[in-house]
């Protein structure tokens, strides 16, 4: 099993957010995790990451058998875990190129790889840039530092298929993209697919996956997986939406 | 009360301290007891200095002395300035810079002292009509000295005077700018950069005052502190009464990475005239840890995340520096210390 999560415990400034979370995701699949505001659908893309404040009470997650918790984030990275932000943050003062540039050379060195020359970076960031239609120019900004809601997702997606991680998770990508930059996020996505990957593609409304098509959608409601089904779930949810399963939370 | 004058007289009296409101946060008379002994003539080897190689003019005080620079109209000079300390005695050094009409002066100055030297340096520069000067400071004092500079800047209408000045503290140090800007579409920046550790103390204090119409002053300073150092801005921008038009703005900002380091900032501006844009901004607070969270996510260790997102703070200050060769030396000197 690539990600195996089991029976993971998490609280925040001592709440408890996640409550027995089990959750299997093997390389190759795609795995949507569906669920009401306040699932705890954040908290589990951040304790995955290792982000502080999010405290692990018990349970596991491993990826391909390693243990993930006992990491630090930029060691889980190294490794090929890659979150998509719901909110991407602005870097004053770094240049996108910079940032990716950097970020791709820390993961290199980790692994004990040469760090990618100057003209390769290049060259790589012109062709993913121009697969995602972002302006080969903008790249020379400062990261995200007044991009659009849609050209920070999409700077998230470039930053994606640079590093060209293991393990995506995404975090409400669709949120704030207009139909166009939906469809080109996800051909950004989709292109990532492959046997040796796993994604986990966290997300409030079923449109997004009307694009990235799931293997496997779990519905998460009252910290816990509820639910898990194949692609139809997602319809049955925005049919009849969540209430059911929060029912069955409580 | 000046540090001047307590190093001629040996008089500890002399020394402003706290009472003093324009020293209170850099206090001489509670840190000095009994003033050293005059510093001794040297007639040592010296390393290179960190502008040697782009300089055509090169000037070096060693344990005080005098410098005069006249840079006639018209005429064109980078001017390497070396204010070095050798030893622990106390010193005083004069340095006075004109410059005619329309004339253009780069001034890279430095401040390098290797112990607990007490040392003043008084600079007097004038500017012609049109004239263009660009300082840039670097103050690499030793942790145990006491370092004051003291500038006095008069600018000439037309010209444009741009100062960048770059620290890493001392026991006690001050680096001070005082500008008489008479207007007349004379245009001033006074930049600064502070990164400071240990227990060093830096103190960038400038005083500018508008004196009539159609004058522009830019301000940014940037500064980290860490461990148990003490950061401390004063800036002060004073309009005239009839001052119009005069276009002028503030900004300090500054990280603290410890609990223990302390920043104190006080930005005043004086407006007696009507017809005026004035504005400050003041920030002091720690790294954003949502950014760094960020940036380890995508796979940099912590401590270089620190260092990129620290470097990238203080380069909004270091990028207004107006020659690259100069921007170069000083981007390197701060990535070496934050990455320290």
């Amino acid at each position: 099993m690539m990600l195996n999560v089991q029976n993971l415990h998490a609280s925040v400034d001592g709440k408890e957010i996640l409550k027995g979370l089990t959750l299997e995701v093997p390389a190759g699949e795609v795995h949507a995790i569906m669920g009401p505001n306040g699932a705890g659908k954040s908290t589990l893309s951040y304790v995955l990451t290792g982000r502080d404040g999010y405290e692990v009470t018990a349970g596991s997650a491993t990826l391909d058998g390693e243990d993930l918790l006992a990491l630090a984030p930029d060691e889980r990275a190294a490794r090929g875990v890659f979150l998509s932000f719901q909110y991407p943050l602005e870097i004053p003062g770094v240049p996108a190129l910079t940032f990716i540039r950097t970020a791709l050379n820390a993961q290199r060195k980790a692994r004990g790889e040469a760090e990618i020359t100057a003209p390769e970076f290049l060259k790589l960031a012109r062709t993913k840039a121009a697969d995602l239609k972002i302006d080969f120019d903008m790249l020379k900004r400062a990261l995200n530092v007044g991009f659009s809601g849609g050209e920070k997702k999409r700077m998230e997606i470039l930053q994606m298929a640079m590093l060209s991680p293991r393990f995506l998770i995404l975090d409400e990508t669709d949120s704030g993209l207009d139909i166009d930059a939906l469809r080109i996020v996800s051909d950004g996505v989709n292109a990532l697919r492959s046997p040796e990957r796993g994604m986990l593609v966290i997300t409030h409304y079923q449109r997004l996956l009307d694009y990235i098509k799931p293997d496997r959608v779990h519905v998460l409601s009252g910290g816990r997986i509820v639910a898990s089904g194949g692609p139809e779930l997602a319809h049955e949810l925005e049919r009849e939406g969540y209430e059911r399963y929060e029912k069955a939370a409580a | 009360m000046s540090l001047a004058t307590a190093i001629r007289t040996r008089d500890v009296a002399e020394l402003p301290g706290k009472r003093d409101e324009d020293w209170r946060w850099t206090d001489l008379r509670g840190l000095i007891r009994v003033l050293p002994d005059p510093s001794q003539a040297f007639d040592g080897d010296l390393a290179a200095g960190p502008f040697d190689a782009l300089a055509d003019d090169r000037r070096v005080l060693v344990n005080g002395g005098e410098a005069l620079i006249d840079v006639p109209a018209d005429g064109k000079a980078t001017v390497a300035l070396r204010l070095v300390s050798r030893g622990a005695g106390a010193h005083h050094a004069g340095v006075t810079i004109t410059l005619g009409a329309n004339a253009r002066v780069r001034l890279l100055e430095s401040y390098e002292s290797d112990s607990g030297s007490v040392s003043q340096t008084s600079l007097t520069i004038v500017l012609g009509e049109g004239a263009a000067v660009e300082r840039l400071v670097l103050a690499q004092d030793h942790e145990d000295a006491v370092s004051v500079s003291q500038a006095a800047v008069r600018l000439a209408p037309k010209a444009e005077y741009g100062q960048t000045v770059v620290t890493s503290g001392a026991r006690r140090q001050r680096l001070e700018t005082r500008v008489i800007h008479p207007g007349g579409h004379a245009s001033l920046r006074l930049d600064g950069v502070y990164l400071l550790a240990g227990k060093r103390h830096s103190d960038q204090t400038t005083v500018v005052n508008h004196e009539s119409t159609d004058g522009a002053t830019v301000q940014l300073t940037k500064g980290v502190v860490r461990d148990q150092a003490r950061g401390v801005f004063q800036g002060r921008i004073v309009v005239a009464e009839g001052a119009d038009r005069t276009d002028a703005r503030m900004g300090h900002h500054a990280l603290i990475l410890s609990d223990r380091a302390e920043v104190d900032a006080k930005p005043e501006l004086e407006i007696y005239a009507d017809d005026v844009a004035c504005a400050h901004g003041n920030t002091v607070g720690a790294l954003d840890e949502d950014a760094l969270f960020y940036a380890r996510q995508r796979g940099m260790p912590e401590a270089d995340a620190r260092a990129m997102l620290t470097e990238a703070f203080i380069g909004e200050a270091i990028d207004r520096i107006w020659f690259e060769d100069a921007r170069d030396i000083v981007r390197a000197w701060a990535a070496e210390r934050l990455r320290a």
